[in-house]
């Protein structure tokens, strides 16, 4: 937090609440971004619905693993397996993180205050990507650690295979994954400014989309192409082709850049009430 | 060159220039225009619904104007550099998250605007929340609470500007009287305060001046003083029915009102009918609050939703 104080002019000391007579107002609109990252940072984990949402994100994930670890195929207990079963609720729930940090400002009327201390909105929609990339990255390493320690413990404590088989393609592809859910949450928050609608329609709208390319073959091409469920596969086993590449960024496109355009559009014009 | 005008050079601190906005047809805030003097108390008076809070978003930024505009120290309010540290705005006390605690609401906006930590606390003291209500979830905040919450984190930047949409809403008599102080100390000071009110009689013990709207109208605007002795002057004698009479002969306008005549000329000329009368005078009074009460009421009356202002 020392970086929030590195801005304030040395001045004398003056009785509180009166208005103070100089200060640094000179230089460019707008509050430096380190300061509004950190805050949309907080802003996420500092009301009751973020830290239990972290809560029973890591709950989760500890459950799976340590079930895992004691009912299931021992051969099979590797590093590779439990970050696969650690990061799967993780990589669900993220996303909800990144939506709330979107809508609260609206559904919560926040914004009122974020916006007049903040009038460039742009900005605030700039520390948000940032902040939730931050907060997806925390999240990965912390995946990373949880499944390491399992593995560490189930190795010593019982006949699990303990392997360490995860390659630098599926570690960096699993760190990507939690980026593009992350960004697609909060994308979708921007989009529908309204909680409720928009974790639904993060969850749903990919899920039916994946079943109707399951059901109509003739857009089962296409799916290969703009399932983020799909394509996110093979980034996170490590397996990624040139094609897998393509395919990603095309889903990357339709799922997360373009709602994020439409979305940060909203903001930007929409009147804060 | 802005350090020149916070030396006593700007004229106003906030200039607001035919400010315009519709909804379709609907003229929520039409061409209103004033301004608001380096060190006064400006009351932004209106009934429900006549376009105060849209009015002030548009001065602050959220919401865009149709036509005119509006500067705060002299820039379009974006153009404010940290304008926490310049401008103290509290729009709605009830718009914080319900799941944050007081202090941690004062916490983020410090941050943001780059205050060190002891403001918070120092905010905190100001508007007389205990280191146990600042702890408290804002869910579980009584309005007055939320306003005293929104009070500190609009002072917390120590700004030269407040901007307050309806700040006495929900305080009891003694908070409207712990506020009124807080305002006036803050002007005396030397800053700057445009603050809403539906209610006539909260703002007008520290206003200097007054700018009523009415369906997104200005219909008066001026010194306290000024609109005061507009409103006629008011007179209570032995005979009420007798002076009333004498001043219908002098071809003044009378009104009656519960708290004595409302004569619309000057204390003088009322003073010399009730000689001539012989009629005791029991009070003789320019203005005073009923004859602003009985200007507000009829000013509004018109434009009002509700026909009558509340």
């Amino acid at each position: 937090m020392t970086a929030t104080e590195t801005h304030i002019p040395a001045r004398a000391e003056r009785p509180v609440g009166l208005p103070a007579p100089s200060r640094a107002a000179d230089g460019r609109p707008g509050v430096p971004l380190p300061r509004l990252v950190t805050v949309e940072l907080r802003k996420m984990i500092d009301t009751k619905a973020g830290l239990w949402l972290l809560l029973i994100m890591s709950a989760v994930s500890a459950i799976v693993v340590t079930v895992f670890l004691i009912w299931g195929p021992a051969v099979e207990a590797t590093f590779g397996t439990l970050l696969t079963l650690a990061s799967f609720p993780l990589l669900v729930l993220l996303p909800i993180l990144g939506i709330m940090s979107a809508t609260s400002e609206w559904s919560q009327r926040t914004g009122l205050v974020t916006f007049t201390l903040e009038p460039r909105r742009g900005r605030a929609i700039t520390a948000k990507v940032i902040a939730s990339l931050i907060l997806g990255l925390v999240v990965t390493a912390s995946g990373f650690a949880a499944a390491a320690i399992a593995n560490v413990i189930g190795a010593s404590t019982s006949d699990a295979s303990g392997a360490w088989d995860v390659t630098w393609q599926t570690a960096l592809g699993v760190t990507l994954a939690f980026a593009i859910f992350v960004l697609q949450g909060l994308a979708f928050g921007f989009l529908f400014l309204n909680t409720p609608f928009a974790i639904v329609a993060s969850l749903v709208l990919p899920t039916v989309w994946s079943i109707a390319s399951g059901l109509v073959s003739s857009i089962e091409t296409a799916s290969r192409w703009l399932d983020l469920n799909q394509v996110t596969e093979p980034l996170l086993n490590g397996t990624m082709t040139g094609e897998n590449w393509g395919q990603l960024g095309t889903s990357f496109g339709v799922w997360v850049l373009l709602p994020l355009a439409v979305g940060s559009w909203r903001v930007l014009h929409r009147e804060v009430k | 060159m802005w350090s020149a005008t916070w030396e006593g050079r700007l004229a106003t601190m906030i200039t607001v220039e035919n400010l315009t906005k519709r909804y379709g047809s609907f003229s929520a805030v039409d061409d209103i225009s004033f301004e608001v003097r380096p060190g006064s108390v400006v009351g932004f008076l209106g009934p429900n619904g006549a376009g105060k809070s849209t009015a002030m978003r548009m001065m602050t930024g959220l919401t865009p104007a149709t036509s005119g505009r509006a500067t705060v120290l002299g820039k379009a309010y974006r153009d404010l550099h940290n304008p926490g540290r310049q401008v103290g705005v509290m729009l709605d006390a009830s718009a914080q998250h319900p799941g944050r605690t007081g202090r941690e609401v004062l916490r983020l906006a410090a941050i943001q605007i780059g205050v060190p930590r002891s403001r918070v606390d120092e905010a905190l003291a100001l508007v007389g929340l205990t280191d146990e209500e600042a702890g408290r979830r804002v869910r579980n905040y009584s309005l007055g609470m939320r306003q005293r919450l929104g009070l500190a984190s609009a002072l917390l930047g120590q700004p030269e500007v407040l901007i307050l949409d309806e700040p006495a809403n929900g305080l009891d008599p003694q908070g409207i009287h712990w506020m009124r102080g807080l305002l006036r100390g803050f002007a005396d000071g030397g800053g700057t305060v445009l603050l809403s009110s539906h209610l006539l009689h909260e703002v007008q013990v520290i206003a200097d001046d007054l700018v009523m709207i009415g369906r997104g109208r200005i219909v008066a605007r001026g010194t306290k003083d000024e609109l005061l002795s507009r409103g006629g002057t008011t007179v209570r004698s032995s005979d009420d029915r007798g002076l009333r009479a004498a001043l219908d002969r002098a071809g003044v306008t009378v009104t009656q009102t519960p708290a004595g005549l409302v004569v619309d000329a000057e204390s003088g000329v009322v003073g010399r009918v009730a000689l001539d009368e012989r009629i005791v005078l029991l009070e003789l009074r320019s203005g005073g609050s009923e004859g602003l009460e009985e200007m507000f009421l009829s000013l509004t009356a018109s434009t009002s939703r509700e026909g009558t202002a509340a």
